[in-house]
This record gives structure tokens, sequence and C-alpha cells, in this order.
């Protein structure tokens, strides 16, 4: 297939999901996401998540001398510890405790770490009947179907889509309608295979090394039942899941439901240390008193009921690899809890079907698949992530999800065979990648000199772009959608602009700002800059607006990182002398402004980074900070109780900077409303893309309807702002608001 | 003591447990009206309390299976959140929690800890010392998964915690 090919079949499986499963999934998902948001108000979500990641950073890093312990531990306890090199080696080991039991069934709590490993198909394969008995699973498992989020694997299913799914699998003698019939009829359908089961398999959330004791975070019953109910227990779990100590549970216990699903504690937080003194439960001999029967426990020795097995196997599958792999190893941080799924706008709207691989799904699939299945289960949904940061922020462990997801796009470009196309695209971008790029990636990577050759051209370039052969072009060789519009560049960038006017900022000024001329306020959104000087101008600054290289955002979102290094680095030159004179430098493009203070860290050396996220800022954090210096409000425009919709762009929320907006336009007499949604859809490049753009679309509706009566919409990005002009009409940077030469 | 009292009662209300403070001497009765019939249970192995023959405390998986209630002792409880701590036991207190539709968890003021600092203190000998099991419960088991959220999946879709006081000590 052509990449063209590509793009159109990964249009037409989104555009399915987003007419079948994304109603589903995005009210699932919102819900438990607003959830997440409520359960962690009031309370320090921050100091805990610190906690948690230092505590898996020390036991990952201790991780073989945690493996013998937990061994030791076990053994102690009467159990047995396996550690499986791979997939195949886990299940072998499983059917073979299958067959030392003369077993014939199982049943199963959840595990992602089995669905991982193929497990059920392997037993079932070997003649097992395999019971998933959590309901989620239990329906995808009757629909053969694979889990469309890590914690609620069915949640792209719809009561009613249940209910027909069972009344025709089952065939009950009453059709089953409610959520309330579903349960009940799983309850009993499901009690049954308990009671006879030969064999209980769960996973485990957290393995503690000095005790064997595993953790296990439920909600329904299930893996308690499975745990206790059969005389033999097999749990599996990713060797990443070992803490060393039971009060390293802690954090957890209160961190994990929280992130999860907005709880503040599981219903149940079971901590098993198998096996177990409670008596097993034979229902063959249903008038046996239950402590009378075969091993039953009572008058025996403390150390578990004597007739108990317990297995616990420790599955390595290409873990013990992403330890030793620098930027994928704090996936293995990972707890699970689906926290970057529920806050991510995509993900919200096609689910795991789209923005997932063979096993995982949402943000940190990407780092999961790419360790335990390979690049390519990865590079089958990576791009869907569009690096707009929500996630790190509702990671209880503090995972840098969006840098996974670059990494290991990155990875996936140098992968990548050459294109008949490569030619067009290789003589206009000058970047550090490799032949054979993508040339959407490469034209989106290197937009920076489409902008200057654009601006340069202007208006000519314009009107070029806009005419139907160049965009059937565009779309064949770069994927970028017809049915989006494209920035006009203006000739009359914001740096000529400046350099032409006479300054009117006092000889004595306080501060000394550089304004940063980002590529979009520069060549497209140059009034927004132009306010911007006028506003810092009008609270006492000297604004320069010096020529400085693009950042770097734009290689970097395409997983270009190189490129973005070599940018980073000659932003750092150009900037060094600003820095040394003492001057501020502010930024009115927030993904710019969250770049010099987020990412950098990863493409400069500590020194340069410190220095330049120290000393940069957001336009209106700096306003804000001018103002409560004693600058006068008053020589800004004023809002007179004008009502203002606003949409904070996705990394300005993540590095809290969205609160200096609100705080500016309250003061100045603007009443803001903000909206709630995590991001607008646009992305940068991605809502050009022909394979995204319904996505996008799809997106950006979601907020547009929380804008439909709004008087006035401003957005910080310009994203959001390109988005929302398509969706609403012109939209304008808040800057703008204050300009008090705006009329 | 009466504060966490006081909190462990309102947040089992939260979790949609039902509660019941009585002391030693009305126990009995407060017992009656949170048991539904039949009912297991595992002995209390308290001094001044104990469970009536309605309740049987050996029972036979037949009759574990058909109970509406199962009447439990716990190792402790954690007044923040309106926890219990099952006890994995010889006497079958997680199976006698788990399986009826009804679970009524008898707590001695004493045992109530004020939040999860104090619960670690009590798991760290348990489970690292002794080796023990605990599940730490919140309310009855529950599901999203078809649909709607529905309370009794698995486990227990009733929680009754009868607290019995510590009698009051005149100083």
């Amino acid at each position: 297939m052509s990449r063209s090919d590509d793009w159109q079949a990964k249009a037409a499986h989104i555009r399915h999901l987003l007419s079948t499963e994304s109603e589903t999934i995005h009210e699932n998902t919102g819900h438990m996401n607003s959830e997440r948001y409520r359960a962690i108000e009031g309370f320090d979500y921050d100091a805990l998540r610190d906690e948690a990641r230092a505590i898996k950073e020390d036991a990952i890093a201790r991780l073989p001398e945690l493996i013998e312990q937990v061994k030791a531990s076990v053994e102690e306890n009467g159990g047995t510890v396996y550690v499986a090199d791979d997939a195949a080696d886990a299940n072998r080991y499983v059917e073979d405790v299958m067959a030392d039991r003369d077993a014939e069934t199982l049943v199963k709590s959840k595990s992602m770490t089995t669905e991982e490993l193929d497990l059920n198909d392997h037993l079932g394969e070997a003649g097992y009947d395999v019971f998933e008995t959590d309901l989620g699973e239990f329906v995808i498992q009757v629909a053969e179907e694979a889990p469309s989020h890590i914690v609620g694997p069915g949640l792209h299913k719809s009561s009613e889509e249940i209910a027909d799914l069972f009344n025709a699998h089952f065939d009950p003698d009453e059709d089953l309608a409610t959520a309330q019939d579903l349960t009940r009829f799983a309850r009993d359908y499901l009690g049954e295979r308990i009671r006879e089961a030969d064999v209980g398999m769960t996973g485990a959330n957290f393995v503690v090394a000095e005790s064997g004791t595993i953790a296990l975070v439920t909600n329904e019953g299930n893996a308690r039942k499975c745990a206790v109910t059969p005389d033999t227990h097999v749990a599996v779990a990713g060797v990443e899941k070992i803490l060393p100590t039971v009060a390293d549970l802690q954090p957890f216990s209160q961190i994990i439901a929280k992130a999860a699903t907005g709880q503040d504690v599981p219903q149940y937080f079971s901590l098993l240390t198998p096996p177990v003194d409670s008596p097993t439960l034979d229902f063959d001999e249903p008038d046996v008193p239950i402590t009378e029967q075969s091993g039953g426990g009572v008058g025996r020795d403390g150390g578990g009921s004597d007739d108990r097995d317990f297995h616990l196997v420790l599955v390595d599958n290409g873990r013990f690899a992403m330890r030793e792999d620098d930027e994928l190893r704090e996936t293995l941080y990972c707890i699970r809890c689906g926290a970057c799924a529920n806050s991510c706008s995509n993900f919200q709207h096609v689910g795991g079907h789209a923005f997932g691989g063979e096993t995982y799904t949402g943000g940190i699939a990407t780092g999961w698949e790419t360790g335990v299945h390979g690049l390519d289960s990865a590079g089958e949904f990576n791009d869907l992530c569009t690096g707009c940061t929500r996630c790190v922020d509702a990671c209880p462990v503090n995972i840098d999800i969006p840098w996974i997801n670059t990494v290991v796009r990155d990875r996936l470009n140098r992968d990548e065979a050459p294109s008949e196309f490569d030619f067009l695209v290789e003589g206009l971008t000058p970047d550090e990648e490799p032949g054979g790029l993508d040339p959407q990636k490469r034209l989106f990577g290197n937009v920076d000199t489409l902008a200057k050759l654009g601006s340069a051209t202007a208006p000519v370039s314009n009107w070029v772009a806009r005419t139907r052969p160049a965009r059937l072009l565009m779309d064949r060789v770069a994927g970028v959608d017809p049915r989006r519009d494209l920035p006009a560049f203006r000739r009359d960038t914001l740096r000529k602009w400046a350099a032409d006017r006479e300054t009117i900022a006092p000889a004595d000024a306080e501060r000394q700002v550089v304004l940063y001329p980002d590529l979009y306020t520069n060549y497209v959104q140059v009034e927004r800059g132009k306010a911007a000087v006028r506003v810092l101008e009008a609270l006492g600054c000297a604004v320069r607006v010096p020529d400085i290289p693009a950042s770097g955002r734009a290689p970097l979102s395409q997983g270009m990182v190189s490129t973005a290094r070599e940018r980073a680095e000659a932003v750092s030159e150009a900037l060094a002398p600003h820095l040394d004179a003492g001057r501020d430098v502010v930024v009115v493009e927030p993904s710019d402004a969250a770049l010099f203070r987020r990412e950098y860290e990863r493409l400069l050396p500590d020194e340069e980074f410190d220095r330049i996220a120290g000393n940069s800022y957001e336009i209106l954090e700096y306003v804000y900070g001018l103002l409560e210096n004693g600058a006068d409000a008053d020589a800004l425009a004023a809002g007179e109780g004008q009502s203002v919709s606003y949409h904070s762009h996705c990394q300005q929320r993540t590095m809290d900077l969205a609160v200096y907006t609100e705080a500016v336009l309250s003061d100045r007499e603007f009443d803001v409303r903000t909206s709630d949604q995590e991001c607008c859809g646009m992305a940068g490049s991605f809502g050009y893309k022909s394979q995204y753009y319904e996505l996008s679309v799809s997106v950006g509706a979601e907020l547009a309807d929380q804008f439909a009566d709004a008087e006035r919409v401003v957005a910080s990005g310009t994203s959001c702002m390109e988005q929302l002009d398509d969706l609403l009409g012109p939209t304008r940077h808040p800057v703008e608001l204050l300009d008090p030469a705006a009329e | 003591m009466a504060t966490s009292l006081t909190r462990f009662e309102d947040a089992l209300v939260d979790h949609d447990c039902d509660v019941t403070r009585t002391s030693v001497a009305e126990f009995d009765g407060a017992l009656a009206d949170a048991v539904r019939e039949p009912a297991v249970g595992v002995a209390l192995d308290d001094q001044d309390l104990s469970l009536p023959a309605a309740v049987e405390t050996d029972p036979t998986p037949a009759q574990l299976q058909a109970a509406a209630s199962g009447v439990t002792p716990v190792a402790f409880a954690v007044a923040d959140h309106g926890t219990v701590a099952i006890p994995s036991t010889a006497t079958a207190v997680e199976p006698v929690s788990l399986y009826p539709d009804r679970h009524v968890a008898v707590v001695r003021e004493a045992q109530v800890v004020p939040d999860t600092d104090a619960a670690f203190d009590e798991l760290g000998p348990v489970l690292a010392g002794e080796r023990d099991s605990v599940i730490m419960a919140t309310g009855p088991s529950a599901t999203g998964d078809m649909g709607a959220l529905v309370q009794g999946v698995h486990g227990p879709s009733e929680v009754h915690v009868v607290v019995v006081e510590s009698e009051v000590t005149q100083s």
C-alpha cells in the first residue's frame, strides 16, 4: 500500500469508530476523567505521586535483587515462584500447573498481563475451559473482541449492546435489558463457573518482596472469589509489579483508585499472602462444613491451609530490556490506572480500538507495546498522541508519556522505507532526519521553512496553496486534508513591524523584554504579537523582537528528535546574549512557552535549559507578574463586564499557566468562562492530516458546543485558534483584549 | 476516639453502607435487626459478644451459598474511608463476608483506627510478620461494566456495620 492508501485506510477505521464506539467511550472515559478531578481536589495528589514515583524508581533499579527476595518470601510461605522469559514460557508453565492439578477449568479475574500473553487462547487450544469473571472482561470474551481500555476492557459497549450480545449468546428465559439484569445474570452464570473451577487465576497490581503479598485492586469481588474458592491459585504479574515493602504499598493504596476511576479507595484492596488461611470451598461436597472439608484450616498450622497450592508467575517478556532502555524505562513505573487514556481528548473520541496496540491502550500503551510486542505494534497508533501533555498531569507516577511517544515516533521514523515522493520535500526540508522519513512528518516537521517561504511570497503563496491542484497534490504527497483551511502567511511579519516602528519604551524601563517571535506569531497570527508588544510597553517594559530561530516544536511533534535538538541549540545560542544582559523572554505561543520550560530539558544541557526555563514566561503569566509588582493595570484595555469564553491551551494547562490569563482578564473586568475540555483536537499538524481530520473535528466540535452561545471566544494557542476559527468563526488571543490600541 | 467513630460512621454512609452504633448490652438486638435469614457467620471471639443460634457458625458450602447474610468479626477498621479489614482465617471469615448478599461486620470501637497511616501500622506486622492476608473492604461490591453503576456483583450488595461502643468508664 502506498502512504496515501494507508492514510485513507486509517481515516476509514477512525470514521467507523466515530460512528460506532465513540459515543459510549466518550461517556465512560469522560465520566472517569471528571471523577478523577473530583477525587483529587483538596488532596495532595502531587506529594503522593512524587512518593509513588520514587518507590517505583527504586524498585525497578533493584529489580533483580527484589525478584530473589520475592522468591524466597513466597517459598517460605509455601508457594512457588516462576520467572517466565516470555509469553510462551509463561503459558507453558500455567498449562503445566493445570495438568499437575488434574484441572479442567480455570476462572480468571482481570489481568492485562494475561491478555499480553494470549493465555486464554493458549489454554483453550490445550483443551481447558477458561472463564473471565470480571464483568468487562466477560463481555469482551463473549463478544470475542479485544479490550478497548486498560481498566474497563468493555467500556465501548453500552448496556443495550451488552444486552443484545447476551440475549443472542445465552438465550436466557427472559430477555435481559438493564445493567441490573445483566449484572445479575453474569453474577449467577459466573458464580457457578467459580464454584466448579479447579484453578483460580488473578493478576497482581503489586507484589511485595518482603512478605510475598500480592495486592489486588478490584470492585466486583471476583478476584476475591477466584483466589479463595478453588484450592489452586495462580497469580500472573509483570516483573515490574514488585515493591520492596508493605509500607511501600501505602501511597499506591491511596492513589490508584483516584487515578483510575475517581474513587477515594477501591471497594476491595486485597492483600493476599498466599497460600491463604481460608479453607477452600468444595461445592461438590455441599453438606460437609467448610472447616471440616479436605484441607480445612481449623487446627492446622498457621502457614496457610495445607491443601492450597499457590503459584506466582512473574513475566519478563521484554521488561528487562525496557529496564535497560533509558527512554522506555519509565513505562515500567506504570500502575495501569488508565488515567492517561481518560484524560486524552483523542482517546475519549476513538477509544482503544484505534488508540491501542495488540494489548495495551491509551498514551502509555506506546511504551508497553514497544517493549513487549515491538515497534510495529506501537506504530499502529502512536501518532494519535498529539503531545498535548494532559496525561502528564493525570499520571499518578509522573511518567512523561508524551516523551515516550515522541521517542518511539523517532524510532519509527528511522525505520521507514524511502518514499516515491521524497524528492518533492527533500529540498524544502533542512532537517537532521534520515531519508525515507514519512513526507507528511517531514512537511509538518519543517513548517518553519515553509512559513518563511510562504511569507516571502505572500499573498501569492497563499493563493497558490489554496488552489485545487495544489490541495490535491498536498493531499496525495503529504496527506494534508483538503477540507482544512490552510494558515495564511503574512508578508508583513511581526519582526518587520517591530523593526519599522519607533519604540515608545522608556529608556529607564524597569524590565527589558525579549518577545520571542515564534513561528505562528511572526508569520501568521501577527496581530496577537503586536498586541503583546503594546501591552508590555504600556506596562513599562522595553521590548525587543530579535531574530531567534524556530523553537523545534514542529519537528519534535513529528518525532524528529535530532532536528528538534538542533533547533533548541540554535535558540539557546540566539537567546544567550539576551539572557546575559538580564532580559526576560516572553512567549506568546503556549506550545513554545511549554517547550522552553519542559521539553528543552530533554534537548539541551542542564545549565542551558535551567537558564532558559528560569527566565521565560508565557505572555499573560508575565503580565500578571507585572501587575502584581505594581504596574498600572489601567494602562490596559478594560472589559467593562463583557463576557469572554476562553479555551486555554493544553500544554499551557499542564504547566499550570492558564490561571494567569483568567486572573488578568477578570482583573480587567472581563467576565471569563473557561472551557473544561482537555484539548481542542487540532494539536499543531494533527488536524491537518487527512487520516486524522475527522477525529480532530470531532474533538473540536465538542469544544465548539461548549462555546455555542459565546459572545466572544479567545484562545491562547495557534492551533486552538485555527480549530475554533474553522468551527466558530474568528477567534482572538486573550492579549488582544488587553491591547491599549485596540478599538 | 469519639471523633474517629463519628468519622467512621459518616464514611460508611458515604460509601453506601448501613451502620448501627450500639453497646454491649444492646448488641443482640442491634445484630438481630441487621441480620437477614438464613444467616451464616463466624464466631466473634469476644468475651462480651456472641452470635445468636440463628446464625450458623460452621456452615457448609450449601449453607454459605444459600445465606442471605454473613456475620463476621473484622481485624480492624479505618475511620477515614469507612473501611473494614477482613482477615483470611481458618474460620472462614473471608468466604462468609464474601458469598452472602449482605455482609454484617461487627466492629468494636477500639478496633477503629483513624486513617491510612494507622492502617498501615496494623498491616505491616500482619502481612510481613505473620504472613497473613487481609481484604481492605469499603462498601458493597460494585461494577460499571454493564453500562451503569450496579451494586452487588460477585460480592455482597449490602454491607451493614454494627459498631459496638466501648463501655464508658467514669474517671
